[in-house]
């Protein structure tokens, strides 16, 4: 059987269609606000600024994250800045023309109606986090500083230099605590949601692990949201937090959620390139950096001279040659795939030869080392830090990585997923970025979803929704809480001979291999044949030292890895089934003569959903058919 | 290289904790601390024993997860920086390494190296924020903030609470950690109106929670990641006199 | 302001670690400008015999009131000074239950980790030096009221009398080093700019003052007073 996935777009011009549903929705009585009991899984930016908004408007409000504070979620990390269509500097800035780069940097595979919306609430966002207190950069006069970032021409991303993303998150988390000063706000730090419930079809609630006691616990609501961030780590080495992980969103898929455009992951092309096996995480180097440096490799193969001893016509500034209108700032994964083919052809810097300079010393003549200092001195101090090389002097060597998820659940216009009740935001929906996401916009995304869309959805959803109360003694929750606990002891009963994070390098391998910044059939298939194999190995032998009743980080991984074993898979399925290129998905068989991305608008302007039909059946695609009536489909060119 | 580790190991919360020593070797000198600890564990694992757990996540020096004290400097020798962002290159080769956890009434070990830094929520949630429910926000350009102002709230609110502040002070004295949000509200114009509350509820919450009082040592700033300045404390303490003068009990 | 609304005020203050490090920045500085008085009254001495005497008597007998405000001012500075200490130094304990295997002092001075132990010595010393110079209980030579120049002479010439005012000034030069500098910023009186200067400054006023008191007795002693 297949079901129609109903993207719940309003009728109307697409400038007036979130209006149209703001006017159209139904209310909760402020009587009723206190009656209603809502779970937020996440305290990143999406999360945490849902949590808190909610809380104000009088819902009672759980919240849970994995970290010892809600303020450590992963947004704290970014670092270049968030979007919005202020148009401050008066450069031809608009809500049109943010919403049209939005979709164009997707290479539209994104849903019109939701990202027209992105664009319009962004200028909110700023409003809102100036308000909280949030210290972006100003200019002398007092007014708001604003720089141009990767894939854009206007100058619309607020910065608060290189922690962005801790100043908002900061801005979001005191929100947080104050809702929880009100009495309507729990905070679960130290918890982990493992599964999710649902009772005659509808998310009532989840079940989780309280990392510190090893509690399985039940939380029944009316509502949930998953806001629980991007799935990178399934690479094992990405610019993501060790802890960021799918298990929330997988176990929701498992229960019946559709997860979308898995396969659609952004490798970020300025990384601190990896110095070794050792290397646990990749760090990366704000985008904006590319507002200022350049981008080069030496024009012969091996040469071994130092940077500054390569005179200028012996470099190659390989974007600027390719992409003469965006040069060097060209979008991710143009950029990300320039670095990869340059360095294929052997023209890679650095110890292994997997890497690309990017050269400041022109900004430094031109601004003086002071400015260059003022705008990126903590990240030069953090490359410093890594590499101990000087990037005042030398120039920096950076490589791409796995950066962000474009895919995950499936989503409506008012972020509900195909499980009725159940709602995503933030990186763990599909919604707002296509193929390929623009810089500064998940910031953005994040927020939106959490300040401005989430608040108005659930209301609505539990305005038009009879919920007969239900709590945790529900048999559905007490079948839930003994799966996980039967998961955890199984998990812990194997006693075999390797470590989790082995399993974990050994899946990241396979999937940068096959399944990273280019693929192909034969590629993709060999991956579909090793994972399930490692996957059996994993439950076969592993290692899981300790006990469930107590804080055990090799459990928490463990758990987790088992999770990306199961995802890796799904992504590898959906770019094999995708055969055409598009944004960050590039398919060999599938590229203009000059080597750029080709898309197939005729059989693949759609969303793949996958929808979980079992552990031995393979999941079944439903497609979601994409439409473009305000912007026409253009083969996207940043020449 | 290779290191002596002499670890702080500790089953739970109550249990009585006690130092064992590993042998951490074939280290490159490229390896975050972190990773070193990553190496050690893996070994342990191997050996069937429970590897050392202690706090981390970004592992970028911003989300002020990682939290050891290191041969008595918290974060270890160097000056703002964070234990994820340490590199075993600034240690010599067969040196003896010391990790214990952050030692405080208001942080107590939940394992190992894990500590509870739920105060630093609590200090937070009593006042650490300027009330501005979502939607009611007018144009961000309508408050002109001077870039000066816009700057030094910026150096206050780089604070990651990571709670080295605590660790380092002979008093166990949350002051830097205050003090840094204090400050960071107190200096914009949005948080005027909240500023004498905000100071008191903190100031009281943070007594609460059992932290130590400020003598001036200055060690939390010297272990600081953030190296958050001295000054923020002494902001605390000049609003603190003026907002116990001017608000009724 | 009511007075219940004012007490109240005042409790909430001094029950705050804040507000009480307040106090004792305060009641420190008043003592602070005490010593320094008192430490240009004392080298008169070496103008002789009559002016010293002289001076004392315009203390005890023309300003006696005021020297009585003043002895109040300062006995109530050092009780609060040092309840305040006591309270304080008691919390900062507990907040440290248990200590570390290994640490090393990045920042702290000899000064700062004195300030109790130097405390304690400070307040011992004021009550030997009261029952020694002022209520003349301790004789090492017989004591003659009003002639504060016989007593100090007399006194200093004993070497174990000059030996604790020595040791009490050095615990009041380091108490003055990090006090001076500590209690501006406690009292939030911050301009980062006058950062770099405080730390000489408090230092000049240690040295003076310790200087300055640690002169007398040692000159008695070496006979270069007679
Ligand atoms: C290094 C880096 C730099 C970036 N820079 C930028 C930038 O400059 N501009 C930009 O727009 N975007 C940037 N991004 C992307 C952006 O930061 C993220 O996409 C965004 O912050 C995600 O926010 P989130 O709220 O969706 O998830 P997160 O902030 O990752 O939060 C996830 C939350 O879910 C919780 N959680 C996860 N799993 C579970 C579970 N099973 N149970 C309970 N809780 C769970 C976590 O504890 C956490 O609280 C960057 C990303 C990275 C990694
Ligand atoms: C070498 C050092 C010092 C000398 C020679 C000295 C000398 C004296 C003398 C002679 C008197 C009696 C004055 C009188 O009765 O007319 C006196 C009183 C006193 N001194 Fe000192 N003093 C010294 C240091 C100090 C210090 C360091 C302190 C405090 C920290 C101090 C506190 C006092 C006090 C409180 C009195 C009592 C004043 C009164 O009568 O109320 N003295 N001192
Ligand atoms: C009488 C016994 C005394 C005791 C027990 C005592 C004890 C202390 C203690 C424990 C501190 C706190 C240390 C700190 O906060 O840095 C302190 C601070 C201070 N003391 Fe004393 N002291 C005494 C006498 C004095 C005297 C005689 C003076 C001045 C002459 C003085 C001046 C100061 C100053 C200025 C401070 C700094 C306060 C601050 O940092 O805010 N004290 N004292
Ligand atoms: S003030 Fe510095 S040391 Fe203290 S919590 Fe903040 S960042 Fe950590
Ligand atoms: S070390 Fe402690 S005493 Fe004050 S200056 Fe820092 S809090
Ligand atoms: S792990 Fe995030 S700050 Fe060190």
């Amino acid at each position: 059987m297949s079901m129609e996935l109903r993207s719940g777009v309003p009728e109307g011009p697409i400038a007036q269609k979130w209006d149209a549903y703001r006017n159209e929705m139904k209310l909760v009585n402020p009587a009723n606000k206190r009656r209603h009991t809502v779970l937020v899984v996440g305290s990143g930016l999406a999360g945490a600024s849902a949590a808190a908004s909610l809380a104000e408007l009088g819902y009672q409000v759980k919240c849970f994250c994995f970290q010892d504070s809600p303020r450590r979620a992963h947004s704290i990390a970014a670092q270049g800045g968030i979007n919005a269509a202020k148009n401050y500097q008066n450069d031809g800035d608009s809500i049109w023309r943010l919403f049209y780069d939005t979709v164009k940097g997707g290479d539209f595979r994104s849903r019109e109606a939701n990202v027209y919306r992105l664009a319009q609430l962004s200028v909110n966002i700023i409003d809102q986090c100036v308000a909280q207190g949030v210290p972006f950069a100003r200019e002398y006069g007092g007014l708001l500083a604003n720089r141009s970032f990767g894939g854009a021409q206007v100058s619309r991303t607020f910065y608060a230099r290189g922690q962005t993303g801790q100043q908002l998150l900061l801005g979001a988390y005191q929100a947080l605590e104050r809702g929880v000063s009100t009495g309507r706000l729990t905070m679960h730090p130290r918890t982990e949601m493992l599964d999710l419930v649902l009772v005659n079809g509808v998310a009532r609630g989840i079940v989780t692990r309280n990392l510190v006691t090893g509690i399985v616990e039940s939380h029944a609501a009316d509502a949930v949201v998953l806001a629980t961030g991007g799935y990178g780590n399934v690479f094992y080495l990405s610019t993501n937090a060790k802890g960021s992980n799918c298990t929330a969103i997988w176990r929701a898929y498992k229960r019946g959620a559709a997860f979308a455009n898995p396969c659609y992951t952004q490798i970020h092309p300025t990384c601190i390139p990896q110095s070794g096996e050792h290397q646990s995480k990749l760090t990366l180097m704000s985008e904006s950096l590319r507002n200022d440096g350049r981008v080069w490799v030496p024009k012969k193969a091996g040469d071994s001279r130092p940077p500054n001893q390569i005179p200028p016509a012996e470099r190659d500034y390989y974007l600027e040659r390719k992409y003469p209108s965006f040069g060097n700032l060209s979008p991710r994964d143009i950029a990300s795939r320039a670095a990869k083919e340059v360095c294929d052809a052997g023209l890679g810097v650095g110890p292994n030869g997997l890497g690309v300079y990017l050269d400041f010393a022109d900004a430094i003549a031109r601004l003086g080392e002071q400015t260059i200092r003022e705008r990126y001195g903590n990240l030069f101090e953090m490359y410093e830090r890594i590499t101990d090389e000087n990037p005042y002097r030398v120039p920096m060597r950076i490589y791409p990585a796995v950066h962000y998820t474009m895919g995950g659940l499936w989503v409506d216009y008012s972020l509900m997923s195909t499980v009725p009740g159940l709602h995503v935001a933030g990186e763990a929906n599909f919604s707002d970025h296509g193929a390929n996401r623009l810089g500064a916009s998940a910031l953005m995304q994040g927020l939106a979803d959490g300040y401005f869309i989430i608040p108005y959805t659930i209301s609505n959803y539990l305005a038009s929704h009879r919920l007969d109360p239900v709590d945790a003694s529900h048999p559905a929750f007490r079948e839930a809480e003994t799966g996980v606990a039967a998961r955890t002891r199984r998990l812990l009963a194997i006693d075999g001979t390797r470590t989790v994070d082995s399993f974990h390098r050994e899946l990241g391998k396979v999937m940068w291999n096959d399944c990273g910044m280019a693929r192909n059939a034969a590629g993709l298939q060999r991956a579909l044949a090793k994972i399930p194999e490692i996957r059996a190995e994993f439950w076969r032998n592993v290692n899981v030292p300790g006990s469930d009743a107590e804080l055990n980080q090799a459990l928490e991984k463990a758990g987790r890895v088992a999770d990306f074993l199961e995802l890796g898979e799904l992504i590898c399925r959906d770019a094999l089934q995708r055969t055409e290129s598009c944004g960050a998905h590039f398919r060999e068989e599938s590229q203009t003569p000059d080597g750029e991305a080709l898309r197939d608008d005729a059989h693949f302007a759609y969303v793949s959903a996958w929808m979980y039909q079992g552990d031995d059946t393979p999941p079944r695609l439903e497609k979601e058919p994409l439409s473009f009536e305000n912007v026409h489909l253009a083969q996207r060119s940043y020449k | 290289m290779k290191f002596r580790l002499k670890v702080w190991r500790q089953a739970g919360p109550g249990a009585a904790g006690a130092f064992a020593t590993y042998e951490a070797r074939d280290i490159s000198a490229d390896m975050s601390f972190l990773e070193m600890i990553d190496v050690v564990n893996e070994g342990l694992i191997e050996q069937g024993q429970e590897p050392i757990a202690f706090d981390h996540d970004c592992r970028e020096g911003i989300c002020g997860s990682c939290s050891m004290m290191i041969n008595g400097c918290a974060h270890g020798p160097e000056k703002g920086t964070a234990t994820c962002q340490l590199f075993m290159r600034h240690f010599t080769d067969g040196q003896d390494i010391c990790i214990e956890p952050w030692r405080a009434k208001a942080f107590p070990v939940i394992k190992d190296l894990v500590v509870d830094r739920s105060a630093f929520d609590r200090i937070i949630a009593a006042g650490g924020f300027i009330t501005a429910p979502t939607g009611g926000a007018r144009d961000a350009n309508a408050i002109l903030i001077a870039k000066s102002a816009a700057d030094d709230a910026m150096d206050a609110a780089a604070c990651i609470g990571c709670g080295a502040c605590v660790a380092a002070c002979p008093n166990g004295s949350a002051s830097l950690f205050t003090g840094a949000k204090i400050s960071h509200l107190g200096l914009l114009p949005q948080g005027q109106s909240e500023r004498d509350r905000r100071v008191l509820a903190m100031v009281g919450q943070m007594d609460a929670e059992g932290f130590g009082a400020c003598t001036w040592h200055g060690e939390c700033h010297e272990a600081c990641p953030k190296e958050i300045s001295l000054d923020t404390i002494a902001r605390m303490n000049h609003d603190y006199a003026r907002a116990a003068w001017r608000t009724r009990e | 302001m009511s007075a219940r609304d004012a007490s109240g005020r005042i409790v909430r203050f001094w029950r705050s670690t804040v507000g009480k490090k307040m106090v004792m920045a305060v009641t420190g500085l008043i003592m602070v400008a005490f010593v320094v008085v008192h430490m240009i009254g004392n080298l008169q001495i070496f103008e002789g015999a009559v002016r010293l005497n002289d001076y004392s008597h315009f203390l005890h007998h023309t300003i006696n009131e005021l020297l009585w405000l003043l002895r109040i001012i300062l006995l109530v500075s050092v009780v609060l000074h040092i309840v305040a200490a006591i309270q304080l130094t008691r919390l900062d304990r507990a907040a440290r239950p248990q200590g570390y295997a290994m640490r090393r002092s990045q920042a702290a001075t000899v000064s700062s980790r004195s300030m109790r132990w130097g405390g304690v010595a400070l307040a011992l010393f004021i009550v030997f030096h009261l029952l020694h110079l002022t209520t003349g209980t301790i004789q090492p030579v017989p004591f003659t009221d009003g002639n504060v120049y016989a007593n100090m002479i007399g006194g200093f010439r004993v070497w174990w009398v000059t030996l604790i005012y020595i040791l009490g000034m050095i615990a009041l030069g380091l108490h003055l080093y990090h006090g001076d500098w500590s209690s501006i910023r406690t009292l939030g009186i911050n301009r980062p700019r006058a950062e770099p200067l405080r730390r000489p400054v408090a230092a000049t006023i240690a040295i003076v003052v310790w200087a300055g008191f640690t002169l007398v007795p040692l000159a008695i002693y070496f006979g270069l007073v007679r």
